[in-house]
C-alpha cells in the first residue's frame, strides 16, 4: 500500500490560501527568536535569502556552502530574468495569468496552491531586490523594462543584462554578508554536507565534511533547511556548474525524505553543441535570446551552400510553422523536441550535424546592430568565444541539454519534507514547476521561498518547541553518522581500483542520457535498470581516488558525488518507467499523439510520485500525492 | 573542425597545503584537440595523473562561463591568461600553438593564501563586503519598484560596475597586491543608486578601511584594469576615493545633503 500524503495545504479560495495561512500561523516572539538555531545548507538565491532573512527576524543561522564564497553559487550563471505579475507593461498581465501560465507551463502536474502563492509573492520580490540595488535594465524614462520569454504572452520578465542571476545572487550575497558581519549568521564555506542525521524522526541537524582539512563534524539545530540546487549534472553534460550535485538532497532522502518525481528533468533547447570529446560542460545561451532570433535548419539534408547563400524557401523556420502563435517562443520541452527529431533525421548543422540555427539576421535588419547588441551583447561575445564564430555574421548553432532539474525532494506548503524540521527550498525541492518549467521561474520560486515563504512557515514548526531541550551533537545518532561518512569516504580511498570519479561520472551519465533524456522509451528505461546497478558494482570495485583524505582532495569530492548520482540515476529511471504517460519535460514515445506532442494520462497520472528510500534505489517505494485541480480546468496544452 | 595541438609543456606549482613550501613540476600534454578550453586539458592533465596513481592537481573552477568568479591561475605570468576581457575558463587551446612551453601558477597576494597546488583563499573579499557592501534593506520592507525612477545612464553605469566577479585578477596583477578595483567597484555600483544614498560615505569608509587591513595600497600602475575578465574600468576607484575623502570631513551633516 502507498502512503497518502498529506500536503498541508490551506482551506479557503485559492486566492486567499496564501494569507489566511500568514494569519493562522503560530509565531515565535521577537526575543524568542534567538533562541533557536536554524542551519541552512547552500547559500544560493533560496539559502542566502532564506539564511539573511532568518537572522534579520532574530533566528541563530549557521550558513553551510561548499564553495568558498557565497557569491560563488551556480545561481550566479542564470542569465535570461526573472518573472513577475507586475504588470509595469500594461500588457494584460496578472497574478493569475501568472499562475495558469506556470501550471500549464508544467503541464498540470503541479500543486495549485503552491504556485498560486509563487505568483502573488512575484511582485514583492522585485520590490526588494530593487532596494537592494540590483542594477535591473531599465528604460529612458527610467523604469524597469521588460522582456517576454517562453511559455508568455506578456513582457514580465526583468532582467540585468544577460547576468539576471549574477546581480540577484549578489544582492541576496551582500544581504547575507551584512548579517554575517552582524554576527546574525555563521558562515562555514567550503565544508560540505555528507548527511543529515535525525532522532526519533525529526531532523536533528547535519553532519558536514571540511573540504580542507577532510575533518568530519556535526552540527544540531531545531530546523534545518536544505537549499542545495538540481541535480541536472545527473547527466555529466549539462548546462549547471561543474560542483553542482544531488547529495544533500541524496542523503536526506537516505534519511528518510521523499523525493519527488526524479523523472522530471529540463532539457533546454538553447546551448551551444558539443565539439569534442574532452566537453566537460555544456554553455547555455539564454532563452531570451529567442525574442529575436529566429531558428531554422536546411530543408534539404545535404545542404552544402554557406548558410548565407541559403534562400528563405530552402529554409525550414519549423517552430514557427508549428506553432504559430508562439512561435520561437515555444515552451522549452516542445522546442527541445522539435530540434532533436530534426537532427535525429539528419538535418542537423555545424560540422558535427548535431545543431539547429538561431539566426539574428532579420533581428539586426529590423532594429539595427546596435539595438541587438544592447540587448544581448555580452552573450554573443561569449558564444564567439566558445564557438569561434561571430553570431552578428553567422547564425548561431544550438542544441538542446540538460538545465534544470523540477523534481526534487518532496515538500509539502509549508516547504517541509516528509522529515519534519527538514525543509528544502529553490531547485532541491520539487514544489513549484510540475513537469515543466517555464523560463525566468527558478529564479523567482529561489527567492519566493527563501524570502517570503520559508521565514513563515519555519515559525509555525519552532513556536511548540520553545524552551524544549534538542539532541546535542553527542547524540549516538550523531555519532553513528559521522563515523559512516568518515568509513564512506575512507572506502573510496582504499578500493585502489583502476578508474577515476570522473570516468564513472562520464559513463553513469551517458546511461541516464540515452535512456532517460529527452525521449524514453518503456525498453530503453529497462536496459538503463540492468546497465546502471552493474556499473555501479564496478564502480564500487574499480575506483581509484588519489591522494589523501586529511587535505583538500578534489577527486575524493567528486567520489562522493559521483555515487550519489548512481544511486539517483536508478531512481531516475524507475520513476520514468513507472509513469506510462508523456508529460512536460517527461516525454515517453509511447505516449503521444498523433502530431508528436506528449500525452497525458489524467485519469492515473494527475499525481505526484514521492519516492520512499528502502535501503535501495532500485526497490524504493513510490508513494503518491494526487493532485487536485479546482481553479484550471485541464486543458491539453496547446502552443499553436 | 577540430585541429589537434601536440607536445604542450606545463610547468606547475604543487604544493601540499598552505604550511609546504612547493616547487614548479613539469608535466606534457601529447595532444589535445583546440577547441578544448584551457581548464578541459588540466582535467585531461589530471586524468592521466590518477591513471598513473598521482594525486591530481588542485585548481578553482565552477561554472566555466566565466560568470561565477572561482577559476584563477597566472598563466605565463598574465592573471587568466593572455585573452583579454576572459577569465581562465573561458580560455580556448586555440590560443596556444604546439609545443608551447605554459607556466601556471596560482594568484601571489599577502592577502590570498595558498590553501594548496593552485587555490588560494579568497575570503578577504568577503569580509569587505560584510563591512559595507551592501544596501541596509530588511525583507518585506521595500516600496513598489518602481517607485523610483532610474536615469537609465545611471542605472547602465551601476551595472557595468556591479558587473564585477570578485576572482581577484585584480589583486593578483598588482605589484601591490591591492584590492581597490574590487573594492572600488562595489562601492560605484552602490553609491550611484538612489537607494543607496543613505548609507553611501558609511560604505565608502567601512569598506576601504576594512581593505587596508588585508590588502596592499594603490599607486595607479593600472595592471588591475588590463587583468579584469569584466572590464571594470579603474575610474571606479576615483570615485571611491572622492567618497571616502568625503566621508573623512568633519562636517557629515553637511555633505549628507549634497
Ligand atoms: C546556465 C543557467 C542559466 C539559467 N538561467 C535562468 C534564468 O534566466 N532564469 C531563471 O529563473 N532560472 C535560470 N536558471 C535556473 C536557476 O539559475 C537555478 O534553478 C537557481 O539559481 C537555483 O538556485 P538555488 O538557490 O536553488 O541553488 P544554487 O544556486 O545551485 O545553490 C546551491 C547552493 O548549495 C550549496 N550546496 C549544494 N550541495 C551542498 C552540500 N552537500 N553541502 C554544502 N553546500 C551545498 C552550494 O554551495 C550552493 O551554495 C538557469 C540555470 C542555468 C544552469
Ligand atoms: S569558473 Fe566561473 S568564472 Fe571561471
Amino acid at each position: 500500500m502507498s502512503t497518502q500524503l498529506n500536503s498541508k495545504i490551506p482551506a479557503g479560495p485559492l486566492g486567499d490560501k496564501w494569507a489566511s495561512y500568514k494569519e493562522d500561523v503560530k509565531l515565535v516572539n521577537p526575543n524568542n527568536k534567538r533562541k533557536f538555531k536554524v542551519i541552512v545548507v547552500g547559500t544560493g538565491l533560496a539559502g542566502a535569502s532564506a539564511a539573511a532573512t532568518l537572522a534579520e527576524l532574530g533566528y541563530q543561522v549557521d550558513a553551510f556552502t561548499f564553495h568558498d564564497s557565497p557569491r560563488r553559487a551556480h545561481s550566479i550563471a542564470a542569465q535570461g530574468g526573472i518573472n513577475a505579475a507586475k504588470n509595469y507593461q500594461g500588457d494584460g498581465d496578472s497574478v493569475h495569468r501568472l499562475f495558469y501560465d506556470t501550471i500549464k507551463g508544467g503541464d498540470f502536474r503541479s500543486r495549485e496552491a503552491n504556485v498560486h502563492r509563487l505568483a502573488e509573492v512575484s511582485v514583492n520580490i522585485i520590490d526588494q531586490m530593487v532596494a537592494q540595488g540590483v542594477p535591473f535594465a531599465r528604460e529612458y524614462g527610467g523604469l524597469l523594462d521588460n522582456r517576454s520569454f517562453g511559455g508568455a504572452q506578456v513582457s514580465r520578465t526583468f532582467y540585468a543584462r544577460g547576468q539576471t542571476g549574477q546581480q540577484l545572487l549578489l544582492g541576496a550575497y551582500q544581504q547575507l554578508a551584512r548579517q554575517i558581519g552582524l554576527g546574525g549568521v555563521r558562515l562555514f564555506n567550503r565544508t560540505e554536507l555528507v548527511d543529515v542525521v535525525t532522532v526519533e524522526g525529526r531532523a536533528a541537524g547535519i553532519v558536514v565534511r571540511d573540504l580542507m582539512t577532510g575533518e568530519v563534524t556535526s552540527h544540531a539545530a531545531h530546523a534545518v533547511v536544505l537549499a542545495t540546487g538540481g541535480y541536472g549534472n545527473a547527466f555529466f553534460l549539462s548546462t549547471n556548474a561543474m560542483a553542482c550535485n544531488v547529495t544533500a538532497a541524496w542523503r536526506a532522502h537516505r534519511k528518510g525524505a521523499y523525493f519527488a518525481n526524479p523523472c522530471y528533468t529540463q532539457i533546454h533547447p538553447t546551448c551551444i553543441p558539443q565539439s569534442d570529446e574532452f566537453q566537460s560542460k555544456l554553455t547555455l545561451m539564454s532563452e531570451s535570446l529567442r525574442n529575436d532570433g529566429r531558428v531554422w535548419v536546411p530543408k534539404n539534408p545535404d545542404e552544402s551552400r554557406r548558410v548565407v547563400d541559403i534562400p528563405e524557401e530552402d529554409r525550414d523556420y519549423y517552430l514557427e510553422r508549428l506553432y504559430p502563435s508562439f512561435g520561437n517562443l515555444a515552451p522549452r520541452d516542445i522546442s527541445s523536441r522539435a530540434a532533436k527529431r530534426l537532427v535525429d533525421k539528419g538535418q542537423g548543422v555545424g560540422p558535427l550535424k548535431n545543431g539547429v540555427y538561431l539566426d539574428f539576421a532579420d533581428a539586426i535588419a529590423r532594429l539595427g546592430k546596435d539595438v541587438v547588441e544592447e540587448r544581448y551583447g555580452n552573450l554573443f561575445e561569449m558564444y564567439e568565444r566558445i564557438a569561434g564564430e561571430n553570431p552578428y555574421d553567422m547564425p548561431m548553432r544550438i542544441y538542446p541539454a540538460s538545465h534544470y532539474t523540477m523534481g526534487g525532494l518532496w515538500v509539502d506548503y509549508e516547504l517541509m519534507t516528509s522529515i519534519p524540521g527538514l525543509y528544502a527550498a529553490g531547485e532541491a525541492n520539487f514544489s513549484d514547476h510540475g513537469a515543466n518549467r517555464l523560463g525566468a521561474s527558478a529564479l523567482m520560486q529561489g527567492l519566493s521561498d527563501g524570502y517570503f515563504v520559508l521565514p513563515y512557515t519555519i515559525g509555525n514548526y519552532l513556536a511548540p518547541m520553545l524552551n524544549k531541550a534538542i539532541p546535542s551533537v553527542d547524540h549516538p545518532e550523531f555519532k553513528a553518522a559521522e563515523l559512516a561518512a568518515r568509513e564512506r569516504f575512507n572506502g573510496y580511498l582504499n578500493i585502489g581500483g583502476t578508474r577515476s570519479p570522473d570516468w564513472f561520472h562520464r559513463e553513469v551519465g551517458k546511461i541516464i542520457w540515452d535512456y532517460c533524456g529527452m525521449e524514453r522509451t518503456e525498453q530503453g528505461l529497462e536496459k538503463a535498470l540492468s546497465e546502471l546497478p552493474a556499473l555501479y558494482d564496478e564502480f564500487k570495485k574499480d575506483l581509484r581516488v588519489t591522494g589523501s583524505g586529511e587535505s583538500l582532495n578534489q577527486t575524493l569530492e567528486k567520489a562522493g558525488r559521483v555515487d550519489d548520482f548512481f544511486q539517483l540515476g536508478m531512481l531516475m529511471c524507475r520513476d520514468a518507467l513507472e509513469r506510462q504517460e508523456s508529460c512536460g519535460g517527461h516525454f515517453r514515445s509511447e505516449y503521444q499523439t498523433e502530431e508528436g506532442e506528449a500525452l497525458r494520462d489524467d485519469d492515473k497520472f494527475c499525481h505526484v510520485a514521492a519516492w520512499e528510500w528502502s535501503g535501495d534505489p532500485m526497490t524504493a517505494k513510490r508513494n503518491v500525492e494526487e493532485l487536485e485541480f479546482e481553479n484550471v480546468h485541464l486543458a491539453t496544452r496547446s502552443y499553436k | 573542425m577540430s585541429n589537434h595541438l601536440k607536445d604542450i609543456i606545463l610547468k606547475i606549482w604543487r604544493q601540499n597545503g598552505p604550511q609546504d613550501s612547493g616547487r614548479f613540476e613539469t608535466y606534457k600534454v601529447d595532444e589535445i584537440s583546440d577547441e578544448a578550453s584551457f581548464l578541459e586539458m588540466l582535467d585531461y592533465l589530471n586524468e592521466q595523473l590518477i591513471t598513473e596513481g598521482k594525486e591530481a592537481i588542485v585548481f578553482d573552477h565552477d561554472c566555466r562561463e566565466g560568470i561565477c568568479g572561482t577559476c584563477s591561475l597566472m598563466i605565463n605570468g598574465q592573471a587568466h591568461g593572455p585573452e583579454r576581457s576572459t577569465a581562465t575558463c573561458q580560455l580556448h587551446m586555440r590560443k596556444f600553438s604546439s609545443g608551447a612551453e605554459i607556466v601556471i601558477e596560482p594568484w601571489r597576494a599577502a592577502a590570498f593564501p595558498i590553501i594548496k597546488d593552485l587555490m588560494v583563499d579568497r575570503s578577504a573579499f568577503d569580509r569587505i563586503i560584510e563591512s559595507g557592501g551592501f544596501i541596509t534593506s530588511v525583507t518585506g520592507g521595500a516600496p513598489d519598484a518602481n517607485l523610483i525612477p532610474i536615469p537609465k545612464p545611471v542605472a547602465d553605469s551601476a551595472m557595468d560596475s556591479a558587473a564585477c566577479i570578485g576572482c581577484g585578477a585584480c589583486v593578483a596583477a598588482c605589484p601591490n597586491g591591492a584590492a581597490n578595483l574590487f573594492t572600488s567597484a562595489k562601492i560605484a555600483h552602490l553609491n550611484s543608486l538612489p537607494q543607496g544614498q543613505a548609507e553611501r560615505y558609511k560604505r565608502a569608509e567601512s569598506m576601504i578601511e576594512k581593505m587596508d587591513e588585508f590588502f596592499g595600497s594603490c599607486t595607479n600602475h593600472g595592471e588591475c584594469e588590463s587583468a579584469c575578465p569584466k572590464e571594470i574600468s579603474i575610474d571606479v576607484i576615483a570615485l571611491a576615493n572622492a567618497d571616502y575623502r568625503k566621508a573623512k570631513l568633519k562636517n557629515k551633516k553637511f555633505i549628507s545633503r549634497i
